[in-house]
């Protein structure tokens, strides 16, 4: 039952007792600015401490979280298989086997046998090995698009933040441009447009449809700052503005834009997968990619054999929980109002 | 027979994983009729938890309450859950600290008011209304026409807490308790609703049960007062008597501590020293030791016990003040 | 008030305007067009010039908007490209089934949404609590087209509960009045038609109520948690208010103004999530018509209406929720 004593964002103490002596102009020049770069030290010096010891009470929290211990687990063991698929898979994705192929009917496609101990895909391809080395490619959509998509967000919402007035008018409508569509149809928009659909096609449409969020997201948490006590407390010393963003206002946001890129990423993966039941996935039938593997011919064949949807769809549903309840972990540890 | 008579009254939180707290640590008191009876103490005392175990206000799990709490010779910590409900604003009022919060903001202050007596007193939407209105009148609110209709984000800190009052007060009920309910207020509103209570209690025959840190509000109001530490009452006193001659080093340190207009010049105002953070477990010995001037050793060996003393009190403590050494 | 309302429309308009031309100039300026959607890739240059110039492409960008625009706000969207017939007539046809689709999804998400956020609230912690928590984050989690095979094996394949796909297998002998089956077969008296249509609405809503569901009832939770703890609760309980009267007037008053944004919010899950569902099911509505016009022939002048529709759809949806805040929210009347 006890009250919370640690305080956020305490500003940074106030220095009264040096003033410029009377010595000539430009050692007065040199003292003001050794009194600028020492007080935006112990701004830095505050606002860091803060900073670290928030982060380091939100990892406590996150550490304690059982959902966070799961998610955390399970995007650990996906990164690891995606790894080491080489030497975990017991065959080649791409390679068409004889004994699997010559099984292959319209109404039949072989289950469980030795050496394929989830059978054969579609085409007469190891079905486990595929998988395995699906994480691979799933990894490299999931986090491509999401990077992507966070790396344009940021700088639009950076550039909007910073600046304010027209500049983030502007921005900010261009993102109502982009939310007045839903996630999906936005998607499927860009992928319409391009020519032909491809494996970057998925990548950046994924990606673009997270721009608005992270955009809206960074701009908010700046526009936050720019009136709180430690930015104001660093604007009072005569800290560059540039230097505020910077340093100041930059890495506290990314705190919660770094929460929404693990959120992202499980949608990114979801997406991608509708993309590829809407026709509009990778085209390429040799690469392995759950999304694609679920969304073509796991549900292709869903009535010859629903293992083809059951196996990736599992993949998907199983990381897809993970980044959401590593990613909901982090928000509820970041977020003030959990702080015991 | 006292009106609400407490007896031994405790409340144990017991959260999973952690070690169970004891809030409140068998108390008892009485009021009678009509009486203004105070609790007090420091934030952490145990003075709120009493108050919503009074009116079975206290979370269905997490928590264990024992004792009674008889009101009117019936225990209200064995009626059934709707038998409270029923007893609840009809037998017995409350008024909460924050008024702003403790008003629905999405619902105009007059339903507020009108569904109190459309629940005990079998009004329709109408007449409550009617009542609420002149209940407004009464409690001091200018306009109360319009105030019905508006909103508790469209009115003053003050008017909101005359208009709980109004709530609380609305089927007259025996016995009022009021938790801390002048510290949201600016010092000027403080004034005027505490003369508003008073006056009503007195004009009603309402009793009150006062739960307050502010010594202030019961030097104006309370006929007897219980001072609470650690979940204990640890003096109690008729009012004129508590602030004449304060035995226990808490009540007395509390006295002290109130700055005063006839004190000299130069004189410090007395602090008692450390926080509640640091009392140890009763049964240990004293709560207080740790902070206490008086402290001796019999103070670490075991609690001591709730005794009466000649004045007509009760007093938990091995060495008191003594009765010589005037207030500084 | 009626000024944020005029700002907010104005709002609106700019975002269509610059979103149809986005969409517009950028259609027009990709390889593999129309023209060639149209002729296929054999055909001479002379046959390519003259369709190019019969379906005025030739013109500047600019004067190609302005009588786009123009045919627009008359109702003209053109001709679609795959059937020929006027755009706006094949979306006419799609749009109840959709409409139909996505409002049964909604019932279902808000009906059975706000009950269970609600309850897993009041009984946090219990079982019912801990299903509702892992089963929304499955929900969120699981590829809804993936729900519906997987339902569609369940319900039509091992227990006949349901039919496969489509919107009806009793045919209405009355023409359509209004497109919305169930409405219809209601309006013609043809209730066994009626139950059939229900029938079949009753898988695909359920799959595409699914992401939606799951968010709302993580939102009810959430804030039911958050009125719960706050002090106007306690205070209805010292008046000895009814549980009823406590839980509709002071619990759920209070808790449910977030989720009235979330529910706005969700009809672009509806949107996104009709385009799959409607291919599950072979429900012939919007989600169908979007999915033929990029696949196959570029169907240009339907995908741009239908993006174009769903972003005011979308837009429209949210500015209503917006609004209505000011009639259930007193705090924002005021200003």
């Amino acid at each position: 039952m006890t009250e919370p004593t640690t305080q956020a964002g305490t500003p940074a103490p106030r220095r009264k007792d040096e003033r410029p002596g009377r010595a000539g102009g430009a050692s007065l020049n040199r003292l003001g600015d050794r009194k600028k770069a020492r007080l935006e030290e112990l701004a830095q010096a505050s606002a860091g401490k803060g900073g670290v010891s928030l982060f380091r009470d939100a990892l406590r929290r996150l550490r304690r979280n059982p959902a966070a211990i799961v998610g955390a687990t399970i995007i650990a063991l996906f990164v690891l298989v995606a790894i080491f698929a080489p030497l975990i898979a017991p065959h080649d994705p791409v390679q068409r086997f004889d004994e699997l192929t010559s099984r292959l009917a319209a109404d039949h496609i072989p289950g469980a046998t030795d050496g394929f101990p989830l059978g054969s895909d579609e085409l007469g391809r190891d079905l486990l090995s595929r998988l395995i080395y699906g994480s691979r490619q799933t990894l490299f959509v999931g986090v491509l698009a999401t990077l992507i998509g966070l790396a344009i967000g940021v700088l639009l919402g950076a550039i909007a933040g910073a600046f304010g007035g027209w500049v983030d008018n502007i921005l900010m409508r261009v993102t109502d441009v982009m939310l007045a569509l839903p996630a999906l149809l936005l998607a499927i928009t860009l992928v319409a447009l391009a020519s032909k659909s491809s494996q970057w096609t998925v990548i950046l449409a994924v990606a673009i449809v997270s721009v608005p969020v992270f955009a809206r997201l960074l701009r908010g948490s700046m526009l936050a700052q720019r009136e709180s006590d430690h930015v104001l407390a660093a604007r009072a010393l005569g800290v560059k503005e540039h230097n505020i963003v910077l340093r100041h206002m930059l890495p506290n946001a990314m705190t919660a834009v770094i929460v929404q890129a693990t959120l992202t990423l499980s949608v990114a993966i979801i997406e991608a997968a509708s993309l590829s039941f809407l026709g509009l996935g990778d085209p390429n039938r040799d690469r392995a990619e759950w999304g694609a593997m679920l969304g073509d011919a796991g549900v292709r064949y869903f009535e010859v054999r629903p293992e083809l949807a059951y196996y990736p769809a599992l993949a998907i549903i199983v990381v897809a929980l993970g980044f959401t309840l590593l990613g909901e972990a982090m928000r509820e540890a970041i977020d003030p109002k959990n702080r015991r | 027979m006292s009106l609400l008579d407490v007896r031994d009254l405790s409340v144990v939180f017991q959260r999973r994983g952690e070690r169970p707290f004891t809030a409140v640590d068998k108390v008892s008191f009485t009021v009678e009729p009509g009486q203004t009876v105070g609790l007090v103490g420091e934030s952490g005392c145990g003075k709120s938890v009493t108050s919503l175990a009074i009116m079975g206000l206290l979370p269905k799990r997490g928590n264990k309450v024992t004792g009674e709490v008889l009101f009117d010779g019936t225990d209200l910590l064995k009626l059934r859950r709707d038998d409270m409900r029923d007893r609840r604003g009809r037998d017995i009022g409350m008024i909460f600290q924050d008024p702003l919060s403790s008003l629905n903001p999405v619902i105009p202050i007059g339903v507020q008011v009108a569904e109190v007596l459309e629940r005990h007193q079998g009004r329709d939407r109408r007449q409550a209304l009617r009542e609420a209105r002149e209940l407004l009148d009464a409690v001091g609110i200018p306009d109360p026409d319009r105030r019905l209709k508006e909103y508790p984000h469209q009115i003053s800190g003050g008017m909101r807490q005359r208009a709980l009052i109004a709530i609380a007060l609305a089927c007259k009920p025996r016995l009022l308790i009021a938790d801390e309910p002048t510290t949201a207020l600016d010092v000027t509103i403080q004034a005027q609703i505490l003369t508003l209570l008073k006056q009503l209690v007195d004009d009603t025959g309402t009793a009150l049960i006062m739960i307050t840190h502010d010594l202030g509000v019961v030097a104006g109001l309370c006929d007897t007062v219980n001072v609470l530490y650690g979940g204990k009452v640890v003096e109690r006193a008729r009012r004129h008597e508590l602030f004449a001659h304060a035995r226990h080093p808490y009540t007395h340190g509390l006295l002290s501590s109130v700055p005063r207009l006839d004190s000299l010049r130069g004189e410090r105002l007395h602090a008692i020293r450390g926080s509640v953070a640091d009392n140890i477990p009763w049964t240990e010995g004293c709560a207080f030791a740790p902070r206490c001037d008086n402290v001796v050793d019999a103070c670490l060996e075991g609690a001591p016990t709730l005794e009466p003393t000649a004045t007509g009190g009760d007093l938990r403590c091995n060495n008191p003040v003594s009765e010589e050494v005037a207030v500084p | 008030m009626l000024r944020v309302i005029v700002r907010r429309l104005l709002q609106l308009v700019v975002t269509l305007i610059a979103l149809s031309a986005l969409i517009f100039i950028w259609l027009r300026n990709l390889p593999g067009g129309p023209v060639d959607a149209l002729l296929g890739e054999r055909a001479t240059p002379e046959t390519r010039a003259l369709l190019t110039k019969a379906l005025g492409y030739d013109q500047p960008i600019h004067v190609q908007y302005g009588k786009f625009m123009q045919r627009i706000l008359t109702g003209d969207f053109g001709n679609s490209i795959r059937t020929g017939d006027p755009v706006i007539e094949v979306i006419g046809r799609a749009f109840p089934a959709t409409v139909e689709l996505a409002l049964a999804a909604m019932i279902v998400a808000v009906g059975l949404g706000i009950p269970l956020g609600y309850l897993a609230a009041r009984w946090r912690g219990r079982a019912l609590d801990h299903l509702t928590v892992v089963g929304t984050l499955l929900g969120i989690s699981i590829p809804i087209f993936f729900l519906g095979y997987l339902l569609k094996d369940v319900f039509t394949q091992n227990i006949h509960w349901f039919p496969p796909s489509g919107r009806v297998g009793i045919g209405l002998d009355n023409t359509n009045i209004t497109g919305f089956f169930v409405l219809d077969s209601l309006l013609t008296r043809e209730f066994d038609a009626t139950a059939d249509a229900l029938w079949h609405l009753i898988l695909p809503a359920v799959t595409l109520a699914t992401i939606p569901l799951a968010v709302i009832v993580r939102m009810t939770r959430a804030s039911v948690l958050d009125v719960l703890n706050e002090d106007y609760v306690r205070t209805a309980e010292a008046k000895g208010l009814r549980h009823r009267t406590i839980r509709g007037r002071h619990i759920l008053r209070n808790a449910l103004l977030p989720v009235v944004t979330t529910i706005g919010l969700q009809t672009g899950a509806l949107l996104s999530g009709a385009v799959l569902t409607e291919k599950v099911y072979n429900w012939g509505g919007l989600g169908t018509l979007i999915t033929d016009s990029i696949t196959g022939s570029r169907d240009y002048p339907v995908l741009q209406a239908l993006i174009l529709l769903a972003a005011l759809v979308f837009v429209v949806v949210n500015l209503l929720v917006d609004l209505s805040y000011a009639f259930i929210d007193p705090r924002v009347r005021v200003r």
